[in-house]
């Protein structure tokens, strides 16, 4: 064992201490350190990456003396390695974009407090991503769910109370249910690693013992995650607190912290029951419908938004839809097609929410479409960005988001009959509607204004935010030319995943 | 006579018959009537400024009642229509049934699960068996629970005391009330301030003599829960718990003049900085050992002595630490947003 | 069935709590009625959890006069978990209190659906 392989482990160690460092830092040194860990922990995971493309085989990381059945541990292929790389640039770039704006929401005794909320949730993030027990899922799960409460209600008004309040809400369900999960798997099991899991669910589904809980198990722990991530009926919460929420925490809520859900989620379908069960356990369909009718309402909702961060919190429930629908399908090809959504989703919405940050700070702090005429002049950089986002969104060629959509048609087509007919329709119309908003919001930022009105002068834009902004730009781009080698690593970790 | 027809009133049909002809705002009105009937003013007010800022506040107060009242006129009126009440009764309707059903299948569920008590269920596996077996003397904790999370399962209390820390940054951000630039406090900290002295102790003799008398008991408790964590039932969380309520006594009986003698915001963040970053470091050092295969040099000691159990003890310390700040300073910050 | 039920009292006990503490919790608009709720539920969970981890006959699992068969003990791996998740409910607690402290400041109420409507009428 090289001093490599121990990076990922590192990575959640620097996390975690500069959590708990930053509590007695001064503000500057605290977001100053927050960036550095960010960056860290990106380039420990581009190593990590580099590692396990080398290996075969994914490799286990002892957290302890004891091996397997008895000690924590986590484990360590390319998959989690390319998306702990995917998150933590995400999470740089949003960082670098959207931390100079954060004393405009955050008072500056409570800098540091923001500070350790976003070190945490990168630390739940990355532990979520490689962990290999399903207890350390569960207290990880919290942690996320506490520093998400947190980032939001940072900024201080009746708003995100009361939007954390609908967020706690849901998600103490959400907890709930999956703890009471994980309690019976145990007690059908006897086991919390997964490994050990998988043999004893394999054992169970020979045998046919204890089936009927097993059943209720895999039911309980989706609807717990399936809340979590916002999948369409359970997506009440999502909107207020994405459109209230500071543009930093939303870009990170709903770019990275939705996702480790259903990363876990893929986890607990692939390592613990095993697609097979799960097909025939008939939770895949209800997946595809959730998927189908997200993808759907959500964009309609979009489109009825007048206040520009509540229709990109709505569109983020339709593309939540779309990795929902990548899992419906049920095929490894639609489980790659949603990982790829995830990585393509986090890149493309942090930017959005960070860029509209910028056109509504030059039209007057006014979100609503009639007093952004003209922003897209206002700031050129972010106009720009925002444009080539909602284009991926959209799925225009060459952008990450065409690719998306190619993958579920390619597998939705695989599987021909009725699934078939309905992804086509579905991509259909939702790239319709998608277009239908995204068009709009365009042409309404670069129109002329109808008359001069009299905004206040505007903060100058920084040079760093214009440059982490076209970095990501050039991030989508990269995921719309040069997907090849990712789906690449996304097929091959894929199979040693389980 | 009224008596009676004030009971007759409450009788579960009658509440019934008027939650379904009105909804759950008339009930819910009458709950808030009832509280807000009788306000007290405080009395032996000392100090004239503070006496000014209540009754500014009061009438502040005032005002913003009398206009929510106005709002929530305005709004209940319009929330009183038909359509909404059928709304919120569907919901009722649908949450009840769905409650239902989940109770339902669970119990389908539980009718399927292993018995209870059975000597054969799935949990007695290898996994239980080498921590009993084997447990004493791979961790030298006598108390096997204790060896198993800090020791087999140790980053999942990691995680779990980086939860309590979490939760304890949290409530910070919603409660604790900023000071301006200058240090100086800001208007919302005053009032806070004056809110606060209706619960101070006007030097009640009974209150502090028993707490005289018992903080440092429960003290002793808690620190003898804390080393003991490792030999019988308790630990750091428990043993913190005790702790921190011996703390909180101290408080109530006492005041924050005297309190913050000893235990100010600063004492908060760095007891709590150095026991997570032991904890942090200790474990991250154990893990690395572990997983690289290298020995970790911890001596584990003589099973049941009280200097055993390697890392065990230590982290209980820390543990207990934590838990006994965080406890506190949620106290503290429901009380009056500060220390 | 009813027989099955009975064999597995504790847990049947368990889930009816479970599914009590989650009815409270989606139908109650009151916030402190809504925390409680979360506690049944929590607690119901705790309960399941130290159901499934005994076995007749058999001891706590502190190692007593050097005896280490595993016939001696019950299973220690319940009680580690309830430790963990009672910590984690004492957190969620903490911060829902504190979020309703703050909303009955600001809006001098606890109905959750009066406070979204006052919240509605204010600037975004």
């Amino acid at each position: 064992m090289t001093l490599v392989h121990n990076f990922p482990f590192f990575c959640i160690l620097l996390c975690m201490a500069a959590g708990i460092f930053t509590s007695v830092l001064k503000p500057k040194a605290a977001k100053a350190l927050t960036f550095v860990v960010a960056g860290t922990v990106l380039v420990l995971s581009a190593l990590t990456l580099r590692l396990t493309l080398q290996l075969e085989e994914a490799y286990p990381f002892i957290m302890g003396h004891f091996p397997a059945p008895w000690g924590n541990e986590i484990r360590i292929g390319r998959l989690e390695a390319l998306m702990a790389t995917g998150f933590s640039a995400v999470l740089l770039i949003s960082l670098l974009a959207g931390m100079w704006h954060t004393s405009n929401f955050v008072s500056e005794q409570k800098t540091n407090l923001y500070c350790i909320m976003i070190d945490l949730a990168l630390a739940a993030v990355l532990v979520l991503i490689y962990t290999n027990d399903l207890f350390t899922v569960y207290v990880f799960i919290e942690i996320m769910t506490i520093a998400s409460c947190a980032l939001v209600v940072v900024r201080q008004n009746g708003h995100t109370l009361v939007a954390t309040t609908r967020y706690m809400i849901m998600h103490l369900f959400g907890s709930g249910l999956l703890l009471l999960g994980i309690a019976m798997l145990y007690g059908i099991t006897g086991h919390l690693l997964m490994v050990p899991l998988h043999e004893a669910v394999v054992n169970i589904v020979q045998t046919g013992e204890h089936m009927g809980p097993l059943t209720v198990v895999i039911a309980l722990i989706t609807a717990g995650l399936a809340i979590k991530s916002a999948m369409f009926p359970f997506h009440g919460w999502a909107p207020d607190t994405y459109a209230f929420a500071p543009p930093l925490s939303s870009a990170i809520l709903s770019g990275i912290i939705s996702k480790a859900y259903i990363f876990v989620l893929i986890k607990f379908f692939c390592r613990v029951i095993g697609l097979d069960v799960i097909i025939s356990q008939q939770i895949t369909p209800f997946l595809f419908v959730c998927g189908v009718s997200g993808m759907i309402i959500g964009s309609i909702m979009a489109i009825s938004q007048r206040d520009i961060r509540r229709m990109i919190a709505y569109s983020s429930v339709a593309q939540i839809g779309y990795i929902y629908l990548g899992l419906g399908i049920g095929t490894k090809a639609g489980v790659e097609a949603a990982l790829f959504q995830m990585l393509v989703h986090a890149a493309v919405k942090s930017v959005l929410f960070l860029s509209t940050y910028e056109l509504v700070n030059v039209s007057g702090d006014h979100k609503h479409f009639r007093y952004l005429h003209g922003a897209g002049y206002r700031n050129v950089p972010a106009g720009i960005v925002f444009t080539i986002a909602a284009m991926s969104m959209v799925g225009i060629p060459f952008t990450g988001g065409f690719i998306v959509k190619l993958n579920l048609a390619i597998s939705g087509i695989a599987i021909g009959g009725w699934v078939r007919a309905l992804v086509l329709i579905a991509l259909a119309l939702s790239t319709l509607l998608n277009s239908v908003y995204f068009l709009h919001t365009v042409v309404s930022i670069y129109r002329r204004p109808a008359q001069e009105l009299d905004y206040p002068k505007p903060e100058k834009t920084l040079p760093v935010v214009a440059v982490a902004l076209f970095t990501s730009v050039l991030l989508i781009i990269y995921l719309g030319i040069g997907s090849e080698p990712i789906l690449r690593v996304i097929e091959t970790g894929l199979k040693t995943f389980s | 006579m009224s008596k009676r027809r004030s009971d007759w009133e409450s009788r579960p049909q009658a509440r019934f018959r008027k939650w379904y002809k009105e909804g759950f705002l008339a009930l819910d009105n009458e709950i808030i009537d009832h509280l807000t009937r009788t306000t007290e003013l405080p009395e032996n007010i000392e100090d004239r400024l503070i006496a000014q800022q209540e009754e500014m506040t009061s009438r502040q107060h005032e005002r913003t009642l009398a206009l929510e009242r106005l709002d929530q006129y305005n709004m209940l009126a319009w929330a009183r229509t038909r359509g909404r009440k059928a709304i919120s009764r569907l919901y009722v309707i649908l949450a009840l049934a769905l409650g239902a059903m989940m109770i339902f299948f669970l119990l389908e569920t539980v009718a399927l699960m292993p018995r209870f008590g059975d000597p054969a269920t799935p949990g007695a596996n290898i996994v239980s068996e080498r921590y009993i077996t084997k447990g004493l003397e791979e961790t030298g904790a006598t108390n096997i629970v204790a060896g198993m999370i800090l020791d087999y399962r140790a980053f999942d209390t990691l995680g779990e005391s980086t939860v309590l820390f979490i939760a304890a940054s949290a409530v910070l951000i919603l409660l604790r009330i900023d000071r301006n630039k200058d240090g100086s406090p800001v208007q919302e900290l005053i009032a806070a301030e004056s809110d606060d002295r209706h619960y101070e102790p006007r030097n009640d003799r009974i209150l502090q003599g028993s707490a005289m008398i018992l903080t440092p008991i429960i003290f002793l408790y808690g620190i003898y829960i804390i080393l003991n964590g490792h030999l019988s039932p308790g630990g750091g969380f428990s043993g913190g718990a005790i702790i921190s309520a011996g703390l909180i006594l101290y408080l109530d009986a006492f005041g924050f003049d005297k309190a913050g003698r000893f235990f100010t915001y600063k004492t908060f963040t760095w007891v709590s900085f150095f026991s997570l970053s032991f904890y942090a470091l200790a474990k991250a050092y154990s893990f690395y050992c572990g997983a690289n295969n290298l020995p970790s040099g911890i001596p584990l000691g003589t099973p049941g002595a009280i200097l055993s159990g390697g890392l065990i003890m230590p982290l209980n310390i820390a543990v207990g630490m934590v838990v006994a700040c965080t406890m506190y300073i949620f106290y503290a910050l429901f009380r009056k947003g500060g220390l | 069935m009813w027989q099955l039920l009975y064999e597995n009292l504790e847990q049947t006990v368990a889930v009816i709590l479970f599914g009590i503490g989650f009815s409270i919790l989606l139908l109650q608009r009151n916030l402190i009625r809504k925390i409680i709720g979360l506690n049944i539920m929590d607690t119901a969970v705790y309960l399941f959890l130290a159901s499934m981890g005994y076995i007749s006959g058999r001891k706590a699992p502190i190692v007593v006069d050097g005896v280490t068969q595993t016939t001696a003990y019950i299973n220690p791996i319940p009680a580690g978990l309830v430790l963990t998740g009672i910590v984690v409910s004492v957190s969620f607690t903490g911060i829902m209190l504190a979020l309703t402290i703050r909303l009955y400041r600001r809006y001098h109420t606890l109905d959750i659906d009066e406070i979204a409507m006052l919240a509605r009428g204010e600037d975004a």
